[in-house]
């Protein structure tokens, strides 16, 4: 298709490139320098999409982020989709596929002339505080029906075939932004030697500069550009990032940046290349030189097609070498609208009228104006667009001094495209994302950044600095400050020379009067993209919403994927003006992160599949693996579930692992254990104060089961520790609370018994931990060693021996979590996968059998024993537990947890106590979790009594076990209690003891 | 092998095995699943683990003139500072904190070390041997640094991170005790458990500037 | 994502590095047994959030395994300066300790 739009000549397209792309099923072709909004313009495209809530016909209204129309969705396939993308801000490739997100039903339903009031009526303003309100129910249907309509685009089905990742960075400088501002900055801070990242959300940098009529040193603007980038490109000490939007400013000068690699360059990222990068920046100064947003002005019809920035209009003439239109009519209430109008007419278009609001401009734009014979509108505004899918008419009046009124009738002027400049609002963004609020500035007519507590500081425009002299002068002061700030020292530099129009005073004027009041008139929008127009806000106050940022919840303003870029000062000056005061008295909103939309990849990073969270293995995870184990993620790691053989159910494999273990010997990787090496003199001390019994009298060889507990009494962690020396302990800990243990261990001994002579190191890592249970535990473990006396009177239940097993120094504890005869055995993790296949060589003949923490939980319920963190959930004190002799009262200092569960509410006797719990039904596995209830037949809420904690088939018992809390249960022994299920069936239960096997222990001290 | 001491403060164990034993690193079987990318030629990052050297934790009070003497003389290596370390042939002593070192050594001496240590050191200090517990990866090319910078949030400018410093940081989602051994050669000290995760995210941030798993032809004997 | 200075490593170093461990200065109770309910309630549950500069204790979690106390203002989020265990929040600094 021919370019209609496109100018034989200029612009920084790279005509010698074409490409095609298609949007909305269309093929087009531009040429490489496009964004696929320019290259949409030179192909004639005036409807990218239907408004949201009353379906209007919209088209591309800005060049930038702060477009709130031309959203659209890109991707050629279904991995490669991308919602919620800016045609303004996306550089055009060879085979670009887009779609329109805002078009539902569709562009052409809608083109054909139906400009239906989809939700005019179903969405006034408050709409959503209405809807959230009442009914409730309603909102999931509209819901489903915004999204659909609101632009938002959606999201792929398939996943993302493209990476992502994070790169940290550290730097002197970061100057955000690489217009004129930003570039000097970066040039006299980089100069000094400073380290400088200078980065700008656009494929080029420059920004006004690659399209500014002005001139530096002689020469176009942007040569001063290229000239500067070649220099900040050769030095070391600077990184220039192009494609790179800053897009949150946090705490102690801490910025993202999100940069867009490869997104210029296809549908797909080349291979070895992430397609996305966010840079976490740690900067000690930052500049920001963000630039501002040009206000569009406010009037009826004003979103109509061919409704655009003036600058805008010349940013795609003199950048992309494309002319949005035919015939322009212009109107500024300020010098810089001018250029709009010039630039149409150099590309040799039909400039109809320059309407200026301003009763007496002057300035050499002004004169230039009158030179070049454009008709002139002193005075006048345009107060409403005429046409249906596309403006074909301005009607301009005649204004009163200050812009509130209409003085004369009404003319129509016949033209295709109505340019507007109300004035440029800072790009304060950033600067309130860590809390620095706006401030009013009656000569900037516009908010600029108040008061930082960052270090940082302003430049050029988002300063409300406008002429180009001004910005490159306070780019050059902020950049030699920032080196200053940062350690450096900046030498003066001389400033270019600037050939620039000299300009007159802007007027403050936002919405433009019309000869129907705002309520009657035809509609005037302030944002686009949320649809809100200016009587939405004029009846927003009215309901008597006086605070801005109650006025925006309300009506949405500024709620858009564009954060308000465009509309936002508006709005507030219409509500300003409407409640009688200041825009200064009313205020603004704040921004917060992101500056614009993000996507999610880069957010994940390489956080995502096998590297979303670390995985731990123990030494012997690859034999695990070879032996077919079903894992369980036990914190991050990775531990045999069970090892099914072919052919076995889950439930067959526990039973063959369970009675293997109980009849002949089983064994499980235990590695995950916390292991923590306890050192010095009052070692012994320190671990009487944080566990609940006593350690006195522990001696040198032997073990012990330890409770710990926190300063309420809750019970949060066990374990065996074992006195390796008189000084010397070996402590374990639960496999997840392992880090947490550590970490509370230091914490007393660093904050409150710095005297006590001890030193904590985690060796979890360190040992492999094997643990041989079962009654011919000992006879496999015998035929390993050799130097290690197995005799059961000399190496006796909870006695520990150092040794060699299969050739390998060890630790073996005589500890049992199964109540079996039962071995732990630890050596070097070096080697532990060597001893752990010397085990399964001499195991064979008692066919040894692995097995996972799913037996495990089973063999240790059987006996009783409580799992941290299972039976128990931060609300459990020993006697809770049953626990009363792991606690010894009478220790001379008073140990953690002591005092706790001495309080009033830990003495009730109808806590929540842990008991065992047999179903009547022995084939009835209770569901962990379900609540027992005294009376079945009580109608819903009935009293609950208390959780069921584990629950199992016991094959060594043939029936299920269950250990579960009941209010007051340890005096209810023998009762039956009820658990009414979710399926509808009620399971009876006896309450027990929780020693369902072996209840004096007689197997493990064989 | 040596029988329970039931008179000693501390339990001291030489963790050397018979011979004949398979001794198997962290990154023993995590190494064997990654394919090479680049040949040495055209990479820029190098990637190998330093495995099974000897790992011994050192605890005591800096300010205790008595022992940094006297693991200075048992390890004739100065006592490193802040955030530093001392190299000698065979070893490293790298600060970790006030009151805790980390010596790298061979692993057949570690037992002997330790030994010299514990000869030389009185009052209140702790030897742990940790050789299983972590394992050494090493990084190294023209690239190394900007692999670091993807995975870590600490600064490895040569301004901040000269050569012979140490740093214990986030390492992505664990944690790494790094040494910059050389401008671009650096080591990561990381937790066995940890270590197969560590290297995966290292290899992934490190193919987009050409990796070669092993040494760089110039370090190799 | 704040900057925390570690006066046992004398660095600035990144907030992911470190755990909060809430307020500084909690001492527990010198003899627990003969303390009220409320009294060891007190100690346990209650704690002042104030506006304005707020002792806090922090653990190098990541990086020497150290406690110490941070000065951060609650309401702009700006820290003081870091001190440790023993001294008093006047020393808050944010730089110069050698270990």
């Amino acid at each position: 298709m021919r370019q209609t739009n496109r100018l034989s000549d200029g612009g920084r397209i790279d005509r010698s490139k074409p490409m095609t792309f298609s949007f909305n099923g269309n093929q087009y072709s531009g040429y490489e320098g496009d964004t696929l909004s320019s290259a949409l313009i030179a192909n004639g495209v005036n409807v990218i999409g239907r408004s949201f809530k009353y379906g209007r016909p919209r088209g591309i209204v800005a060049a930038g982020a702060d477009e709130p129309n031309a959203i659209v969705q890109l991707g050629a396939t279904e991995a490669t989709q991308v919602p919620n993308v800016r045609a303004t801000q996306q550089p055009l490739f060879d085979g670009l596929v887009s779609q329109p997100t805002s078009g539902w039903p569709s562009l052409k339903f809608d083109l054909l002339g139906f400009s239906g009031q989809l939700f005019g009526r179903a969405l006034p303003p408050g709409f959503y505080y209405k809807t959230f309100m009442f009914p409730q129910a309603a909102w999931k249907f509209y819901e489903k029906h915004i999204r659909k309509a609101a632009g938002l685009g959606r999201s792929p089905t398939e996943p993302d075939v493209d990476e992502y990742d994070h790169l940290n960075q550290h730097t002197d400088v970061l100057i955000v932004g690489a217009g004129p501002a930003g570039l000097s900055a970066a040039l006299t801070a980089a100069r000094s030697g400073a380290h400088v990242i200078l980065a700008d959300e656009q494929a080029e940098m420059g920004g006004s500069l690659l399209s500014s009529r002005s001139r530096i040193n002689g020469a176009e603007a942007s040569q001063w550009v290229a000239d500067t980038l070649q220099e900040l490109a050769g030095m070391d000490n600077v990184l220039l990032l192009p494609n790179a939007t800053v897009n949150g400013y946090h705490d102690h000068n801490f910025l993202t940046i999100h940069e867009r690699r490869t997104d210029h360059l296809g549908d797909r990222a080349p291979e070895n290349q992430t397609r996305q990068r966010m840079h976490r920046v740690r900067a000690d100064w930052v500049v920001l030189a963000t630039g501002a947003h040009e206000r569009p002005l406010v009037y009826a019809n004003n979103d109509l097609p061919g409704c655009m920035l003036a600058s805008a209009v010349s940013t795609y003439i003199r950048r992309y070498a494309v002319i949005p239109g035919h015939s322009l009519v212009a109107m500024t209430t300020n010098d810089a609208g001018y250029q709009a109008a010039f630039d149409w007419q150099d590309a040799g278009r039909n400039v109809v009228a320059l309407v200026d609001t301003r009763q007496a401009p002057t300035g050499d734009c002004v004169e230039e104006a009158r030179r070049r014979g454009i008709r002139l509108l002193i005075g006048h505004a345009v107060i409403e667009a005429k046409g249906s899918t596309r403006v074909s008419a301005a009607r301009v009046a005649p204004l009163s001094e200050d812009g509130q009124h209409l003085t004369g009738p009404a003319e129509k002027l016949a033209c295709d495209t109505i340019a507007s400049s109300g004035g440029w609002s800072p790009a304060v963004h950033l600067s309130c994302h860590t809390g620095g609020r706006p401030v009013w500035n009656d000569e900037v007519i516009g908010f600029v950044p108040g008061e930082s507590l960052q270090r940082q500081s302003i430049a050029g425009a988002i300063a409300g600095t406008f002429d180009l002299a001004g910005c490159l002068e306070q780019g050059t002061q902020q950049g030699a400050e920032a080196a200053r700030q940062a350690g450096y020292e900046a030498k003066p530099a001389s400033l270019p020379t600037v050939e620039e129009p000299a300009t007159g005073n802007a007027m403050a004027l936002f919405c433009i009067p019309h000869e129907q009041r705002i309520s009657r008139a035809p509609k005037q929008f302030v944002d686009f993209q949320n649809d809100v127009t200016a009587a939405a806000i004029e009846l927003a106050t009215r309901e008597g919403f006086e605070s801005i940022e109650h006025v925006k919840r309300y009506t949405a303003l500024g709620f858009g994927t564009d954060q308000g870029k465009l509309g936002n000062i508006n709005g507030m000056a219409i509500a300003a003006k409407s409640m009688n005061k200041t825009i200064a008295e009313t205020g603004t909103t704040i921004f917060r992160p992101n500056y614009t939309p993000v996507t999610f990849g880069a957010i994940a990073g390489r956080h995502c599949d096998d590297l979303f969270d670390p995985e731990r293995h123990t030494a012997m995870h690859d034999w695990h693996v070879r032996h077919g184990a079903l894992f369980e993620n036990v914190g991050q790691w990775k531990r045999p579930w069970y090892y099914p053989k072919p052919g076995e159910t889950m439930q067959q494999s526990l039973d063959r692992e369970c009675l293997a273990t109980r009849n002949g010997v089983g064994i499980l990787d235990a590695s995950t254990l916390g292991k923590i090496d306890i050192q010095g003199k009052d070692a012994r001390e320190f671990i009487g104060r944080v566990y609940t019994n006593a350690w006195a009298k522990l001696a040198v060889g032997k073990c012990r089961y330890g409770l710990m507990c926190g300063e309420d009494g809750m019970v949060f962690d066990d374990g065996v520790t074992s006195c390796l020396g008189e000084e010397h302990f070996l402590m374990t800990t639960t496999t997840g609370g392992a880090a947490h243990v550590l970490e509370w261990l230091e914490l007393y001994h660093q904050t409150e018994w710095p005297e006590l002579e001890v030193y904590m190191n985690t060796v979890t890592d360190h040992w492999a931990t094997m643990t041989i249970a079962g009654p011919d535990s000992r006879k496999l473990l015998a035929e390993l060693t050799d130097d290690i006396d197995l005799d059961k009177e000399s190496f006796k239940f909870m006695d520990w021996r150092q040794g060699t097993v299969a050739d390998v120094p060890a630790r073996v504890f005589r500890i049992s979590f199964t109540g079996e005869l039962s071995y732990e055995i630890n050596v070097p993790a070096n080697y532990g996968l060597d001893v752990w296949e010397a085990l399964f060589e001499k195991g064979e003949r008692y066919n040894l059998t692995p097995y996972g923490t799913e037996t495990m939980h089973i063999l240790r319920a059987e006996k009783g024993f409580i799992i941290a963190g299972q039976d128990t959930d931060g609300s459990m004190h020993p006697y809770d537990l049953g626990l009363d002799w792991a606690v010894k009262e009478d220790k001379p200092y008073s140990f953690i947890g002591k005092r706790g569960m001495k309080r009033e509410d830990c003495l009730r006797q109808d806590r929540k106590q842990l008991v065992g719990l047999k179903t009547k039904d022995p084939s009835i596995v209770l569901p962990e979790g379900a609540q027992a209830v005294d009376d079945p037949k009580q109608p819903v809420p009935m009293t609950m009594l208390g959780h069921v904690t584990s629950s199992y088939y016991s094959a060594n018992l043939g029936r299920s076990i269950a250990m579960g809390v009941i209010r007051g249960g340890h005096q209810r022994s023998g009762e039956t209690v009820y658990y009414p299920l979710s399926d509808g069936r009620v399971v009876e239960a006896e309450i027990t003891s929780t020693l369902f096997l072996d209840p004096k222990g007689e197997r493990q001290n064989v | 092998m040596s029988e329970l001491q039931t008179d000693t403060r501390v339990s001291i164990m030489n963790q050397m095995p018979e011979a004949g034993v398979t001794a198997r690193s962290a990154l023993y079987f995590s190494q064997a699943a990654t394919q090479p990318v680049f040949g040495p030629g055209q990479a820029q990052v190098f990637l190998w683990e330093d495995a099974l050297r000897g790992q011994l934790v050192i605890r005591g009070d800096a300010g205790n003139t008595d022992f940094a003497k006297g693991v200075s003389s048992a390890l004739d290596l100065a006592l490193p500072g802040q955030l530093s370390s001392s190299v000698s042939a065979t070893m490293a002593l790298l600060w970790i904190a006030p009151d805790e070192w980390l010596l790298l050594c061979d692993l057949e001496q570690a037992f002997a070390i330790e030994t010299r240590l514990r000869d030389a050191l009185t009052g209140h200090y702790a030897v742990i041997n940790v050789s299983g517990g972590q394992t050494q990866i090493r990084l190294a090319g023209s690239a190394a640094a900007s692999v670091l910078q993807k995975s870590m949030p600490y600064a490895v400018s040569d301004a901040h991170f000269p050569v012979g410093k140490v740093v214990t940081t986030a390492l992505s989602k664990t944690q790494a005790t790094v040494r910059r051994i050389d401008s671009t050669d650096w080591e990561l000290t990381v937790r066995r458990s940890f270590a197969d995760y560590a290297w995966r995210w290292l290899t992934d941030a490190s193919r987009e500037y050409g990796l070669h798993l092993g040494q760089p032809e110039h370090n190799e004997n | 994502m704040f900057r925390i200075y570690c006066p046992y490593c004398g660095e600035l170093r990144e907030e992911e590095e470190f755990h909060p461990k809430g307020p500084a200065h909690l001492a527990r109770p010198a003899d627990p047994d003969n303390c009220t309910d409320e009294q060891w309630g007190d100690f346990l549950y209650f704690r002042d959030n104030p506006r304005g500069l707020h002792n806090e204790l922090w653990v190098h979690a990541l990086g020497c395994r150290k406690f110490f106390n941070v000065t951060r203002d609650t309401q702009t989020y700006l820290i003081k300066g870091s001190y440790r265990l023993g001294e008093s929040p006047d020393q808050a600094r944010t730089s110069g300790d050698q270990a």
